[in-house]
């Protein structure tokens, strides 16, 4: 299959709406009257983490998929998935930690429940990789990553719920919620970033997605010209492998 | 079903009443933890929050001990072979091996907790408190023992076996320490014994429901081979 179709569309489709996204918020919505400048740093950071988040139970969604047709593409998915909102979801701890240094004076706080939580799906995600590499055997790899990315995937409400109640009170906040007290003009600029970031993810996804399966293509074309010993031995490896001979 | 899972729990206790291991090892390491304690904090008794920290902590260090052996014989000696090679469910597996490494944490709690009262409880407990507290500790005990037997049979089957468990089990118990030091706070104030959040049972119990669904449906996966 090939993931390289639309490839082009979709980059500049992508590359364009962040572009308007940030334009939109630096000049076109109000300036907050309580944080100032420093509030520019939701309309990044916000998108991000909801991206990040669809992108793990994305990841879930394709794991329910391999189980129930054993098909190792769509552990291929899950794991690209998985990966790249594991790549997003530092950043969405690094530009929430900045937020939080502007608007509280501390790099981390822990009443603030959202990014509690964020922190403890990212480190729970963080152990899928070294649990993909410590399983030799590709396919019974493949199994055990798509059972972790189910029970992870639905952690992910559990842990909010619980994250959330933990909480005394929350800290007063100036939008408290993202489409709740927000100003018109800030809303239009936050949604167009929204789906920036869910196109930058999707851009993202599918190169890696044509990366991987070609190069796939690539071994098994090898394979079949020089005969299946001469494709150098894969190493082990924490991503996915589709068999050489189909 | 039922004929399987009453098998494999009997040989699961017996094996441990035979041959005792995890309990003890689990015990022992507990007490310890709760001497480590009181040096680290260089405290003589603890009270409300730190007293429920305290509990939490070593409990559920204590249980990861108990879930990195839980399917290392089966593997080793070919238990598991022996399983897939019967006609039976697999979730009896899954049911049995959660039963057993519940009924682990019962006993290692029956040392914790008296060992915890004795050495660094500041407030005594009355029999009031001390039913609560069974309560709470039987709802995480529930999901501890559900979600080790997932995490159990995930890393058994790995080279890095005893490095996943804790990676893996540690953020998704992260509710479960949650609601285990909310829940147990009140009860060991110094001013006396508070009643119990229900909302925290609420949430015990909804955690051990979804994880015990969870498992359900994907137990059969990772005993395939």
């Amino acid at each position: 299959m090939l993931y390289g179709k639309r490839l082009r569309g979709l980059s500049i489709a992508a590359f364009v709406t962040l572009t308007a996204g940030i334009a939109l918020a630096f000049f076109y919505a109000p300036m907050d009257a309580d944080q100032g400048f420093m509030q520019k740093i939701f309309y990044v950071h916000v998108p991000l983490a909801m991206v990040a988040l669809g992108g793990f139970v994305f990841g879930g969604a394709m794991a329910i998929q391999h189980l129930r047709t054993r098909d190792p593409r769509y552990d291929l998915r899950s794991y690209v998935a998985i990966h790249l909102s594991l790549i997003l979801g530092a950043g969405v701890l690094i530009t929430g930690s900045i937020w939080a240094r502007a608007s509280w004076g501390h790099w981390w706080v822990w009443d603030e429940p959202t990014l509690v939580s964020f922190l403890i799906v990212f480190l729970l995600y963080a152990t899928y990789q070294p649990l993909r590499f410590s399983i030799d055997d590709p396919e019974k790899q493949a199994r055990y990553a798509s059972v972790f990315a189910i029970t992870a995937g639905a952690f992910v409400p559990l842990n909010f719920l619980a994250v959330r109640l933990a909480q005394a009170y929350t800290h007063p906040r100036v939008f408290a919620t993202a489409n709740g007290g927000l100003p018109a003009r800030m809303q239009v600029a936050f949604y167009v970033m929204l789906v920036g970031m869910a196109l930058l993810y999707a851009t993202l996804w599918k190169y890696e997605m044509a990366s991987k399966s070609t190069s796939w293509q690539l071994r098994r074309l090898r394979a079949k010209l020089a005969g299946e010993e001469s494709a150098a031995p894969r190493g082990r490896s924490a991503a996915p492998s589709l068999p050489t001979t189909t | 079903m039922r004929r399987a899972v009453g098998a494999l729990l009997r040989k699961e206790l017996r094996l441990e009443l035979r041959a005792p291991q995890s309990v003890p090892a689990m015990a022992l390491f507990s007490v310890t933890t709760l001497v480590l304690f009181h040096f680290a904090l260089q405290r003589g008794e603890v009270d409300g929050d730190l007293a429920a920290g305290v509990l939490c902590v070593t409990l559920l260090f204590a249980a990861m001990l108990g879930v990195s052996r839980l399917f290392v014989a089966d593997r080793e000696e070919g238990g598991l072979d022996g399983f897939l090679l019967a006609p039976v469910d697999r979730t009896a597996l899954l049911v049995a091996k959660a039963v057993a490494l519940g009924a682990f944490l019962v006993a290692v709690e029956c040392v914790l907790v008296p060992a915890f009262v004795f050495l660094l409880l500041g407030p005594a407990l009355d029999a009031a408190a001390f039913a609560r507290l069974a309560l709470v500790l039987l709802l995480v005990d529930a999901g501890v023992a559900v979600v080790g037997t997932l995490v159990g049979a995930i890393a058994v089957q790995t080279r890095a076996r005893d490095l996943l468990v804790p990676l893996l089990a540690l953020p998704l118990l992260m509710p479960v320490v949650i609601a285990l030091a909310k829940a147990t706070t009140p009860l060991f104030l110094a001013a006396g014994a508070g009643s119990l959040p229900v909302r925290w049972l609420g949430i015990l119990a909804l955690y051990d429901l979804v994880f015990g669904l969870l498992a359900y449906g994907l137990f059969d996966f990772l005993v395939e081979d």
